[in-house]
């Protein structure tokens, strides 16, 4: 894919660069700056289609153009008629042939990159993690590793990361733009997608299948880490015990109600596959709370205090026992110095 | 019933006579209007869509009621809105474009309005009455329909069941018309091409409504009555849905744009003063839309996970619709090419329409190749996509037709000053508010989504959007205020006002009530036009002045609708009540019960006269 297309592309990209830069978006957002390979494949496929059919628009265009100036009605002509012409075949056959051959000329690379994006020979050598897709959060479990994690979810840069979705409810789609395209999330089967990372950084995920009201609220990220700092990260988070005691007063305080509560009915620390609700095993690290709130202790006594005013429908809402706000902050306190490993989306960038 | 009495009559009268009025003519109003009406109310929700997307993270409406909008304009405007708009001019417009005094089944044709007539009303209702709209999208996917709380999604089924078994009655209805009733010469490739688009559309009903039917009624079984078709923990399947809902739903497509560009391939020869280029390949163009339409549902479905095969199969099916509706686009370019070009408002929407639909067309394309389509699918690329395919081809389609035809159906022109201002304030509204949402979908802006966030790059496209959605409701105000300026004070039209081609210019404006006193002769293609040029300007009859059978009016349509409406607010709230399955019983027997009278009763029309007809100015 990466020879005549890529040439074009490199043209393409420095003649529009200005604009591209300009007006395409936010970084590790926009699906115009691709920075993983099912991005940047799909974009190929983008320009191509893209400049083919500009070509074809600007030809209906002169021709339109040429129509609109030449043939109008001019005054003194009120009761001239035309030549009623039937038809001409030569005409007839070019703009029949032409878009063939440009179906063609599209039609054999989106197949070839069809069964490309498609292709898992190299999934049982790689990476496997179990995606779930809840109203409306993502859960994350990393096959064979006993690790499990929600929301931020971390891969190493440079290598094919296979995603076995599934849905817990209803159907959702996971889309990280800048570095592949999406795919559903079924109730009904696992659907398997690679992703590939080419750089370190916070990238942004979102839930592009109608899921209920805060369907837009469904945010996730994907953090992309070296290789050595993806072995460091697993190793931190396998090594988490859920029993240990914070350090600080407060902290633990939140930690005896969040136990008293009984918050882990749902929420797991540690690598306990219970999926009800999101894990919180390194909740202090998390990019954002509840997927798009500021990671702050205030947002986060506001969402146990009352969720269902943040992210409407919400399976939260009413599970637990009406808390006080300085219970709430107790469990803030704790919950926030959940943060196992050294290895977070600060480290490679942040989130902009 | 004399046609020689006009004289005024009472509201009464009128509404009675509307009532029951199986007149195509009169029927093809009454859907242009019911479906102007839906429109208005799909519009307002559109409206209120855009400002809650005017800025970030705006809490204008709630998230659910916001998911309620979406589902309510897209049903309304697809189901409600083009679609009746469209039957309408083919009810108004295709019996007289081919000679014939009504068509095949009027009784069948008014039943048809009322049916869809009071699946709108009921589908509305649950604003009112369901705890609130359907919130599932228009798409209504499973299981999320399954799981949507209070009646909405009921309301749903039942209102789109109705007016499908309404649609449906139409499209038989025009096919029998088309294939039966054509006047003496008029043979199948003389036929306007709004006729074979209609003939077309009709056959695309016939075929893609059943699915949804069939769709429709697992899903009513699924909420109403537990069954588990959909219900994956049960051994159900979600996704079945989706199948049952894109192979009635991508013919829906051509179901819209094929009429208009029926009255597109009227308007520019008419305008042009030239004969249609190459009206053969058009025809068959037209035939491939349809057949091709039905062949690449799948692309709707490209990130299910359907695999490699049928992603690569459906993806170059879908490019190739690219070569018919490219012969379509260079053929209205021909047609203008060395002609001699008036520009009004009719043919101001004509030519808008065809870059604008170019536009539509171009990303239709980008979107069948699957792989890029990972990235445009539920985003803001797609919204942008159908809106230039719908509103681009078939909104402006209903407004050129709106001006092109409206003298022949009520005798009065519009006003060209208030058509052009309606026409530019639509125009460029249209284009500010969709050609950004390309770049808002790429830009990361998924689909159907309540707030985007704050700092995401999203907000100024947004924002032009939303203006862009003023304009376009500023325009719509405006053909509004020139239809009912010209009710009252429009000028007065003779039959043929544009100087035009087809049959239909060929009678008074508006047309008698039996259309054509002499059946005409017809000798080619464009036969008016033939007649104005080689002939003696007017139809050679083709056919002595005689009798004219016409048929009696009826309240039974009307009644039987009452019944099915009746039912379906029985089905939907016997879930909670049993006593309403009362109302299931009555409605239905009353429905059931008119059409074993119907069937019963001796019906044989009545005639009018020839010594009436005689009496008639010519």
């Amino acid at each position: 894919m990466n020879g005549w297309m890529g040439k074009i592309r490199a043209v393409l990209m420095l003649s529009i660069l200005s604009l591209v830069l300009a007006a395409c978006g936010k970084e590790n957002l926009t699906a115009l700056d691709p920075k993983g390979y099912g991005a940047d494949t799909s974009m190929d496929m983008i320009i191509l289609t893209t400049l083919i059919m500009v070509v074809v628009f600007l030809v209906v265009i002169i021709v339109y153009s040429i129509v609109l100036v030449r043939f109008r009605r001019k005054k003194g002509q009120e009761n001239y008629i035309p030549k009623q012409v039937e038809g001409n075949h030569t005409l007839e056959m070019v703009w029949t042939a032409i878009p063939i051959v440009l179906v063609l000329i599209m039609g054999v690379p989106a197949v070839m990159t069809v069964f490309d994006l498609a292709d898992e020979s190299e999934a049982s050598d790689s990476i496997n993690i179990e995606v779930t897709g809840n109203q409306y959060w993502w859960h994350f479990n990393y096959a064979g590793e006993e690790v499990v994690t929600s929301q931020d979810l971390y891969i190493p840069t440079g290598e094919k990361v296979y995603l076995n979705m599934q849905s817990s409810d209803v159907i959702h789609s996971f889309w990280v733009p800048s570095i592949s395209g999406k795919m559903d999330v079924n109730p009904e089967n696992v659907n398997t997608m690679y992703i590939e990372a080419y750089e370190e950084g916070v990238y942004w995920g979102k839930c592009a299948e109608l899921c209920g009201p805060s369907h837009s609220l469904m945010d996730f990220k994907v953090i992309a880490v070296s290789p050595e700092e993806f072995d460091q990260w697993i190793a931190d988070m396998q090594s988490v015990d859920p029993a240990d005691e914070p350090q600080d007063a407060v902290a633990q305080e939140g930690k005896e109600l969040f136990e008293a509560n009984n918050c882990m009915g749902c929420h797991a620390i540690g690598s306990s596959p219970s999926a009800v609700g999101p894990n919180l095993t390194n909740f202090g690290d998390r990019t954002k709370i509840a997927g798009f709130l500021e990671p702050t202790e205030e947002n986060l006594v506001d969402w146990i205090m009352d969720p269902e005013s943040i992210k409407p429908g919400n399976k939260m809402t009413g599970k637990y026992p009406n808390l006080s706000e300085d219970e709430a902050s107790s469990i803030a306190a704790y919950l926030m110095q959940l943060k196992p490993s050294e290895v977070t989306p600060e480290s490679v960038g942040g989130i902009n | 019933m004399s046609i020689a009495t006009t004289q005024k009559k009472g509201f009464g009268a009128v509404l009675w006579d509307y009532l029951t009025t199986v007149d195509h003519k009169k029927i093809g109003n009454m859907y242009i209007a019911a479906g102007a009406f839906f429109f208005l109310i799909g519009g307002l929700e559109a409206l209120i869509i855009r400002i809650q997307l005017i800025k970030p993270e705006n809490d204008f409406i709630s998230a659910g009621l916001y998911n309620e909008m979406i589902t309510m304009h897209g049903t309304t405007m697809i189901f409600f809105a083009a679609t009746p708009i469209l039957i309408g001019f083919m009810n108004a417009i295709m019996p007289l474009q081919i000679g014939a005094r009504d068509v095949a089944f009027p009784f069948l044709n008014s039943l048809g309005f009322w049916l869809f007539f009071f699946g709108g009303v009921l589908l509305n209702l649950s604003w009112i009455f369901g705890g609130g709209a359907p919130d599932a999208g228009w798409t209504s996917y499973a299981p999320l329909s399954l799981q949507s709380p209070g009646h909405g999604v009921d309301f749903y089924v039942m209102g789109l069941q109705l007016s499908g078994a309404g649609t449906l009655m139409g499209g038989i209805n025009f096919i029998v018309t088309i294939v039966t009733m054509r006047a003496p010469g008029m043979t199948y490739m003389r036929m306007p091409l709004f006729t074979w688009t209609t003939f077309v559309t009709s056959i695309l009903i016939l075929f893609a409504f059943p699915a949804l039917t069939v769709g429709l009624f697992l899903l009513m079984f699924d909420r109403m009555f537990g069954s588990a078709f959909f219900d994956v923990a049960l051994g159900g399947n979600a996704i079945i849905w989706q199948h049952l809902f894109w192979i009635f739903g991508h013919p829906e497509v051509y179901i819209l744009i094929l009429p208009a560009f029926g009255i597109f391939s009227e308007i520019i020869p008419a305008f042009s003063k030239k004969r249609l280029f190459g009206y053969t390949s058009m025809v068959f163009a037209t035939f491939l839309i349809a057949f091709l339409g039905f062949m690449v549902w799948a692309h709707h479905m490209f990130t299910v996970g359907l695999g490699p095969v049928a992603n690569a199969i459906f993806a170059v099916a879908t490019m190739a619709i690219a070569v018919p509706t490219g012969i379509k686009i260079f053929n209205w370019l021909a047609t203008m090419w060395g002609g001699s070009i008036t520009i009004n408002s009719a043919m101001l929407w004509a030519l808008a329409f065809i870059p604008s639909f170019t536009i539509g067309g171009m990303t239709g394309v980008m979107l069948g190749a699957a792989s890029a389509d990972y990235q445009y699918h539920d985003t803001y690329f797609v919204v942008a996509h159908f809106h230039y395919v719908i509103v681009g081809g078939v909104v402006f389609g209903i407004f050129a037709a709106t001006h092109y035809w409206y003298p022949k159906m009520f005798g009065r022109i519009l006003h060209e000053g208030l058509g052009k201002l309606s026409f530019w304030l639509f125009f460029i509204g249209f284009h500010l508010t969709f050609f950004i949402q390309h770049f808002l979908g790429l830009m990361g802006m998924p689909r159907r989504y309540w707030v985007f966030l704050e700092n995401q790059g999203l907000d100024t496209g947004n924002l032009i959007s939303t203006i862009g959605a003023f304009l376009m409701g500023l325009g719509t105000i405006v053909v509004l205020i020139n239809v009912v300026y010209t009710a009252v004070k429009g000028k007065k039209v003779s039959g043929d006002p544009w100087d035009a081609r087809t049959l239909e210019w060929a009678i008074p404006s508006p047309p008698p009530e039996y259309n054509f006193k002499q059946l005409p002769l017809v000798r080619g293609l464009d036969p008016l036009w033939i007649e104005k040029t080689e002939g003696k300007g007017k139809m050679t009859p083709a056919e002595p002045v005689v009798d004219i059978h016409m048929p009696n009016g009826s309240i039974y349509p009307f009644i039987m609708t009452i019944g099915f409406f009746i039912a379906s607010i029985g089905f939907i709230f016997q879930v909670d009540n049993n006593v309403w399955l009362l109302a299931v019983y009555f409605g239905m027997a009353l429905a059931l019960g008119t059409m074993v009278v119907r069937s019963l009763k001796d019906d044989h029309g009545y005639h009018i006269h020839k010594e009436d007809l005689e009496r008639e100015a010519d």
